[in-house]
């Protein structure tokens, strides 16, 4: 590369570049090669990704396989540090030993921004960012999820308890 | 007779062609995507084969917008210009020798007329009509720029163009491309004579049809669409018909002139069944075609695009210089020969 004074950077080229077409063809070695290298086109309704357990997906509520009963005892952590405001929590008392239950737990998938405060912020590790990022609504209201999409059994869930056991 | 047999012979071709350029561009989709790690379109029936009627179907479904203050008619007469004049080029390639059907014999091309060379030249050089014409009739400036540059770069390329052909023609002394294909058949094919001519003649044949690296008219970084920018539905359609029609009709012609067109070495047709060796034939030519119709593309998938200056610069300084050495050199070694 040459400065040839008026700002413009030439740049110096051999004779052999300078007739083009040898390095037309060299060119052309390289894509015809690509076109023979492994393609990265994931097939995606077909071959789905799974992703790591970093991976933040839908915000999901633990429930213990052998019970039955979500771990979550409504403290209204996760709603308060929300910043989104999509998390509504009513409490409820019950019979068991954590005495409170969340009687209604909703959380609206248009307001989530998949932040994690939720997780970070919830005592019971209940609260937790599932792998699921296939979110499709035909309409606002749907978008609303309540207990009955929310609650997912421990068993599913195990790598992403994994990774906060040994990251958090 | 004689006409209706013509018009057999255009409706085959004209079918063929457009059913080809169907899937050119799904070829051409594919090609793209392989040399990006793709896969390319492979939805639409098994490994994406209707792709190109579903193309089609949504071209043909879609609204024509006609920018306010536009001139209506010339809008609708420039797509129009394009794919006549880009399948009218057609008329003289010969496809083959010859076929017999009820003990007559049918020349393998739609008109053989004495002048084909000429022909052809003056068909590609009209395709620029349509361009400028829509570039000016859209009220736009990107159009008014794409279709300025596309008469622009015609102008440039069209000699080194002529000139570089004229060294075939000095060789095999005939402006009929019949007589070029059985002068090679032959005898070598002119690529052996008529090295930098071919060079020359690709690469101006690249300009003309405005493909990669010559793609300046439409040159969507800069020019959105260029021609094409306020076309919609089948009216851009036939511009893209167009494009594809005039990159067979230049990869044929340079088969024809440069690779011996149907002709294949030490293969002697004569000695076959007349309708056999047409069918050879045939494959033959559009086997080669097919060949250099891939190279458009790949160079397409490979080089950048040429800035304006760079193009007028290759154009008059490079390949215009070539061209009269090219034609200078040929007539001397003719001449000593003789």
């Amino acid at each position: 590369m040459t400065n040839n004074g008026n700002g413009k950077i030439k740049p110096k080229m051999t004779f052999w570049e300078k007739l083009y077409f040898p390095e037309i063809i060299h060119g052309m070695t390289i894509t015809m090669k690509a076109m023979f290298r492994p393609k990265f086109t994931r097939q995606y309704p077909e071959e789905r990704w799974n992703p790591p357990p970093v991976f933040r997906g839908r915000p999901v509520l633990v429930v213990e396989d052998e019970t039955g009963v979500e771990r979550c005892v409504a403290c209204g952590l996760c709603a308060r540090v929300c910043p989104s405001l999509a998390i509504q929590v009513q409490a409820a008392e019950t019979e068991l030993d954590k005495e409170r239950y969340p009687e209604l737990f909703e959380i609206n998938m248009l307001r989530c921004i998949f932040c994690g405060f939720c997780e970070e912020v919830c005592p019971e590790e209940a609260i937790i960012m599932s792998k699921d990022f296939e979110l499709t609504f035909s309409e606002p209201k749907d978008a609303i999820f309540g207990k009955d999409k929310l609650l997912i059994p421990r068993s599913q869930l195990e790598d992403r308890l994994e990774f906060l056991k040994q990251y958090r | 007779m004689i006409a209706v047999v013509a018009l057999i012979k255009i409706i085959v071709v004209v079918l063929v062609v457009l059913g080809a350029v169907a899937y050119l561009v799904l070829l051409e989709r594919k090609i793209s995507a392989y040399m990006q790690d793709r896969i390319g379109p492979n939805r639409v029936g098994p490994k994406g084969m209707f792709q190109p009627f579903a193309d089609i179907l949504k071209l043909v479904l879609k609204e024509l917008i006609v920018p306010e203050q536009a001139n209506g008619f010339v809008h609708a007469l420039a797509p129009v210009i394009s794919i006549t004049v880009a399948l009218s080029a057609l008329a003289v390639i010969p496809f083959g020798n010859y076929i017999v059907i009820g003990g007559q014999k049918i020349s393998l091309m739609i008109a053989n007329v004495n002048i084909g060379v000429l022909y052809i030249l003056a068909m590609s050089s009209l395709g620029v009509y349509g361009i400028t014409l829509s570039g000016w009739s859209s009220n736009s400036k990107y159009s008014l720029l794409g279709g300025l540059r596309s008469s622009a770069q015609m102008i440039s390329y069209e000699l080194s163009l002529g000139l570089s052909i004229i060294g075939v023609l000095m060789i095999d002394g005939t402006l009929r491309l019949d007589r070029i294909v059985t002068a090679q058949g032959s005898g070598l094919w002119n690529i052996v004579y008529q090295p930098l001519g071919f060079l020359v003649f690709i690469t101006a044949a690249f300009a003309e049809t405005n493909r990669l690296p010559f793609d300046l008219p439409e040159a969507e970084p800069e020019l959105v669409g260029g021609y094409h920018t306020e076309y919609s539905g089948m009216r851009w359609g036939l511009f893209f018909l167009s494009e594809y029609t005039s990159m067979i009709v230049s990869s044929a012609l340079i088969v024809t002139l440069y690779f011996g067109g149907w002709s294949l070495p030490y293969v002697d047709y004569a000695a076959m069944f007349p309708n056999i060796a047409a069918i050879i034939e045939i494959v033959t030519f559009l086997a080669k075609t097919g060949i250099f119709i891939f190279i458009y593309m790949w160079v397409r998938w490979t080089l950048p695009r040429f800035r304006y200056d760079q193009l007028m610069n290759v154009g008059w300084k490079i390949m215009l210089p070539l061209a009269i050495v090219n034609l200078l050199g040929t007539g001397a070694v003719l001449l000593a020969v003789k």
